[in-house]
């Protein structure tokens, strides 16, 4: 059964839609991720023209990091005076990749940087989640070998340069007393990725903030998630006012298959060790930034290939 | 605001050519002395509009071509289709119709684009875009029918004086844009063939049948990915390899219902579009969390 894409101009086959939807919806249930890591490539991968894929991309981690936010809200792990400040930068950085995102697109090389992106920060960031969980399960062998040996959580009381900036304010709910400098600098960071590569960026902010701010794990993942849904939600609304590239249509295939598709994660997840649910997470994010590095070094099927630039002269 | 005209148009010119199909084999040689259709001639075995030289037996044929639609909708479920189109040989001469001298081109061409093609060239091991080529505008997609394969049906002068057949097609560089270290015809037959893979130029030396003596049928088959816009069927009449008439009709290719309205709405509308989507993923993704909660 296919599907006509009224933006992406093509047909598709609603149930391939549907099934990257659920798929990528379980795996971001699983391990607490929006997934917009995994949507964005399967698109392109399945022809979607790549500013299409970006844009609509976007859109579903809308859906789902709100819905993430929501239950987070209720059960109070949200710094919502954190997220307001990652937020100021996360804004920032999104106008600023959606011109980027024009520029490239211009030149022609919006495919590669957007490869590029992909490939440096997933394999970066799935090498350094991989060397933190294989310690984390480490630890635990250890830890059940010889119980009563200390927790090896991250150290809070260590402070590095970070906590050395100017600008300092007070996170309540975080309990944390930090510079707004290295927050506005992550939120902006996240936001520039946001608009170009079309992801919420969920799997660099968890780590980064609680590596780099050593802000408690308990908020990370709800302050993350309300940041995300609000710098998804205004890249959406730029790329859909300026590169006119949001096909609604195949959003709402991914969003209504992806919200089905997590809440199935989330049960198979509690019955999961954090620690090994980690170790999967920076497996998939390897072998996904693995996958297109290597479609990179490749040689393409056609070394040429066609742009329509012009508009229609009948 | 399109379609209205166009369609009656082709209603009109279908009626004619099924009218005069029927008067062919009613009244048996189309000559026939007497013939009420006489006085609409416009020209006879004399005449004088002779473009293909002294030695063609012009007769004043010409060309009619009738669609049984003149818009066709592109809907969600659209996967392509197929489209007949109906044409009748007018004031055929009954000695090249005896002989089977009549040979038939029918074409669908998309409508037009300037369109780049880019060359990815290694760099450091990646695979990176680096020279690139402008094109004038070219057909967006290039459907062909014939009776006969178009090396047998007329010489390759005559196919690319009317630009029949994807190789003859008007594709040119823009001479601004040529980089002169690349190789254009290579990127022209690049451009030809990616089209070709793509399924948008396509090429049917079977796709002409004659149903009577002067009526015949083509059949066009159109891509899942066809661009929407105006499109043309063109016609072309030859006789013994030579070209002797051609016509030309509209065929508008639109989005319909849901997908026009979407469509419409993303461009001329785009930030109210871009707020619905923002919109429409919170409300699934509210519901999601509001109907999931109880476990």
């Amino acid at each position: 059964m296919t599907i006509y894409l009224p933006i992406a101009e093509l047909s598709v086959n609603i149930f391939v839609i549907l099934g990257m939807g659920g798929a990528v919806g379980f795996l971001s249930g699983l391990f607490g991720v929006g997934g917009g890591f995994l949507i964005t490539p399967l698109l392109i991968f399945y022809n979607i023209p790549p500013a299409v894929a970006v844009a609509t991309g976007t859109n579903q981690v809308v859906a789902s990091s709100f819905s993430g936010a929501l239950s987070h809200f209720r059960r109070g792990s949200l710094d919502v005076k954190l997220g307001l400040v990652l937020l100021v930068g996360g804004l920032s950085g999104s106008t600023a990749g959606i011109f980027a995102f024009k520029l490239l697109k211009s030149l022609g090389q919006l495919d590669l940087i957007v490869s590029l992106a992909y490939v440096t920060f997933l394999t970066i960031v799935g090498s350094l989640m991989m060397w933190e969980s294989v310690g984390a399960l480490k630890r635990l062998r250890a830890q059940s070998r010889s119980p009563g040996s200390s927790s090896a959580a991250p150290r809070h009381n260590q402070h590095t340069w970070v906590h050395r900036l100017p600008l300092k304010m007070r996170f309540r709910r975080s309990k944390i007393y930090l510079s707004v400098i290295p927050v506005i600098g992550l939120g902006f960071g996240i936001g520039l990725l946001t608009s170009i590569m079309g992801i919420g960026g969920g799997f660099m902010i968890v780590p980064a903030m609680i590596y780099l701010l050593r802000v408690p794990t308990n908020v990370v993942i709800g302050t993350s998630l309300f940041m995300v849904t609000f710098t998804t939600a205004f890249a959406t609304l730029v790329q859909a006012t300026t590169n006119h590239t949001v096909d609604v249509m195949l959003a709402i295939m991914l969003i209504v298959s992806s919200v089905i598709g997590v809440q199935y994660g989330v049960r198979v997840g509690r019955k999961l060790r954090g620690e090994w649910l980690r170790a999967g997470l920076a497996l998939l994010v390897l072998a996904v930034g693995v996958r297109l590095a290597v479609g990179l070094f490749l040689r393409p099927e056609d070394i040429y290939s066609l742009i329509a630039t012009g508009a229609t002269a009948q | 605001m399109i379609g209205r005209a166009p369609l009656r148009r082709g209603i009109a010119a279908f009626g004619l050519g099924l009218a005069l199909a029927c008067l062919a084999l009613v009244s048996g040689a189309a000559a026939a002395p007497g013939d009420a259709r006489m006085p609409e001639l416009r020209g006879g075995p004399l005449d004088p509009t002779n473009d293909n030289g002294a030695l063609t037996l012009d007769d004043g044929e010409t060309l009619e071509l009738g669609i049984s639609t003149s818009e066709i909708a592109v809907k969600s479920n659209f996967s392509g289709a197929e489209i007949t189109i109906f044409g009748a040989i007018v004031d055929a001469n009954p000695f090249a119709l005896a002989l089977d001298q009549y040979d038939l081109v029918v074409t669908l061409e998309g409508p037009k684009l300037a369109t780049t093609v880019r060359r990815k060239q290694r760099v450091f091991g990646i695979w990176i875009n680096r020279h690139s080529v402008d094109f004038h505008p070219i057909p967006t997609s290039y459907s062909l029918s014939s009776t006969r394969p178009l090396g047998a049906l007329a010489t390759e002068a005559t196919l690319e004086k009317y630009g029949i057949g994807t190789e003859n097609l008007k594709v040119a560089p823009l001479q601004s844009s040529a980089d002169s270290q690349v190789n254009v015809a290579a990127f022209r037959e690049a451009l030809l063939r990616r089209k070709e893979s793509l399924g948008l130029y396509r090429s049917d030396p079977k796709g002409v049948n004659f149903v009577s003596s002067t009526l015949f049928k083509a059949s066009i088959s159109l891509p899942a990915n066809i661009p929407v816009g105006t499109h043309t069927v063109h016609g072309y009449l030859f006789r013994n390899g030579n070209f002797v008439a051609e016509k030309r009709l509209p065929l508008h290719i639109v989005k319909t219902g849901l997908e026009q309205a979407i469509n419409t709405y993303a461009t001329n509308d785009a930030f109210l579009y871009g707020i619905f989507a923002v919109l429409l993923a919170a409300l699934t993704g509210w519901l999601g969390s509001v109907i999931f909660r109880r476990d």
